[in-house]
Order: structure tokens, then sequence, then C-alpha cells
């Protein structure tokens, strides 16, 4: 192992100069539990490290933003053969509910913390929370409907103009 | 690996520039390490920077920034702004501690 050294002190930059407008959009469009988690962790990653996030709920993903939905959030193995349960058995009476209460304890204990919390964390850090209009449209829900984090219920073209130069990853 | 000086000191420092021997830090090269990457400390931050110091004994690793709000009782909102654009890291540098390795 070399040692090298050194009499300078070695600072690493945390782009404090840089006027970093790096800006990242995160479409989240699926409202099962593990799908919830891809979304939140890169978000919360990405503002640790001083990126600019637009959090967009869309479709399935309206579940994660919904009182009464959101906590509830179900990881079922039924059309996931990723799961490597043999396919006859995934929609089985219990299955679902095991598969979830299973990942959730997992996250426990890794310290994730549950889906609400996690959106709570991301708020504070700065992320932008955003509801897709059609999404709310066709569940007839309003701005009150959902969880107070909300920023604002946007439509296809706001979000288009609101990512300009951004980068985008679909969930 | 290299060992640079800081206050006189003689401390050892990873290829980034965070300190890899948790006995060498103290109060006064905490302060050299936040006025070399600008942060102004105010006794809010040095409370925050102790709890990184006391939780990385009793725990072995570093607090993720989720850890400091909801153990150490500092508001995350208010952890971006003592600290801002990249608290963790920040955090992790003036303590004397490696970066956070967990997820959230």
């Amino acid at each position: 192992m070399t040692d090298t050294v050194v009499s300078e002190m070695i600072v690493p930059s945390f782009d404090d100069d840089v006027e970093t407008d790096r800006t990242l959009a995160i479409i989240c469009s699926k409202g099962s539990l593990d799908m919830a988690y891809p979304g939140l962790i890169l978000g919360n990653a990405a503002l640790g490290e001083g990126v600019n996030v637009h959090l967009f709920f869309t479709f399935w993903g309206f579940d994660m933003i919904t009182p009464g939905r959101m906590e509830h959030l179900v990881f079922s193995p039924v059309g996931n053969p990723a799961t490597h349960i043999p396919a006859a058995l995934a929609p089985l009476p219990g299955l679902a509910k095991m598969a979830t209460s299973q990942m959730q304890k997992a996250m426990d204990e890794l310290e994730i913390p549950p889906v609400p919390e996690f959106l709570e964390l991301v708020k504070a850090s700065g992320a932008k929370i955003w509801a897709c209009r059609l999404s709310a449209d066709m569940n007839h829900l309003e701005k009150e409907d959902l969880w107070d984090g909300v920023d604002g219920i946007i439509n296809a073209s706001d979000f288009i103009e609101m990512t300009d130069g951004a980068q985008l990853l679909f969930i | 690996m290299a060992t640079t000086t800081i206050n006189g000191q003689e401390v050892t420092v990873d290829d980034e520039g965070f300190m890899t021997v948790y006995d060498q830090w103290n109060e006064e090269i905490g302060k050299s390490l936040a006025d070399a990457i600008g942060v102004d400390m105010t006794d809010e931050h040095w409370k925050v920077i102790h709890f990184l110091r006391d939780d990385f004994k009793a725990q072995g690793v570093t607090p993720t920034i989720r850890r400091v709000s909801t153990a150490g009782g500092v508001d995350t909102k208010r952890l971006f702004a003592l600290f801002p654009k990249k608290p963790a890291k920040k955090m992790a540098y003036i303590a004397g501690l490696p970066k956070p390795a967990g997820c959230v």
C-alpha cells in the first residue's frame, strides 16, 4: 500500500461553486410496493447529491400519493416470474399478503422507511411532487384528495416544459 | 491513502480527503475542514457533527441523513440548510468520518 505524504489538505469539491442545474425527473407509474421504492431511493440519492428532483406520479403510481392507499401498497408475485414462485401458486389466497409483509420486513431491517415516511423524507429534502392531470381526472380526484405533500396536479405539456434539459427516469 | 497536515497535526486521509482514523479528529481539525469547504460552523452545526461522531462510535458506521434526522433529532430540511447541496458528504467530511454507505 503506497502511502503518500502531502502537506496540503485534500479538499473534495462538493460542487458548491458549480451552478449545477442538474435536474432529475422520475416518473412513478406503478402502484405495487416493490415498484414504489426504486423511484424514491434514486430520488433521495439524487437529492443528497445536490440534484434538483421532480417526482411525477401517474397512473398506478397515483396509489403512492393517495391517502388510504399509500400505506397499503401490495407486492404480489402474480405476473412476476422473477419471484420464482410457480405461476399456478402465485394467485393463491394469502400469498400476496405474505410476500408484502416479507418485503416490508426486509426493508425495515435495512432501515428503509415505509412509503409514506419516505415521501416525507424526499419532500423535506427538496423534491417537487407532481400528480398527473389525466390520472387525477380518471380517478375523479383533486389535490385535496391527495397526500398533502403534493405540490400540484400538472398535465403532460407542463411536465415536458418543466423537464427541459433534465434527465428522465420512467419507472 | 495519504498523510496530510491540518493545523500542524498529521492526519491520515483517503484519496478524496476524508479522514480515516477516528481518534485523530478534534474540534480544531473539524473547524479547519469546515473552513476548507466553506461551511460556517455555528452551535447548531456542532451539535450535528457531535451527533455524527457519537453515533459512529456507537454504531460503527456513519449515520445517513435519515438517521441524523430521526435519531439525532434534526429536521431534514434544516440539514439541507446547514450543509447545502451535499449534506451527508459534507457532514461526514467535517466530522472526520467516512462517507455514509447506506442508501437512505
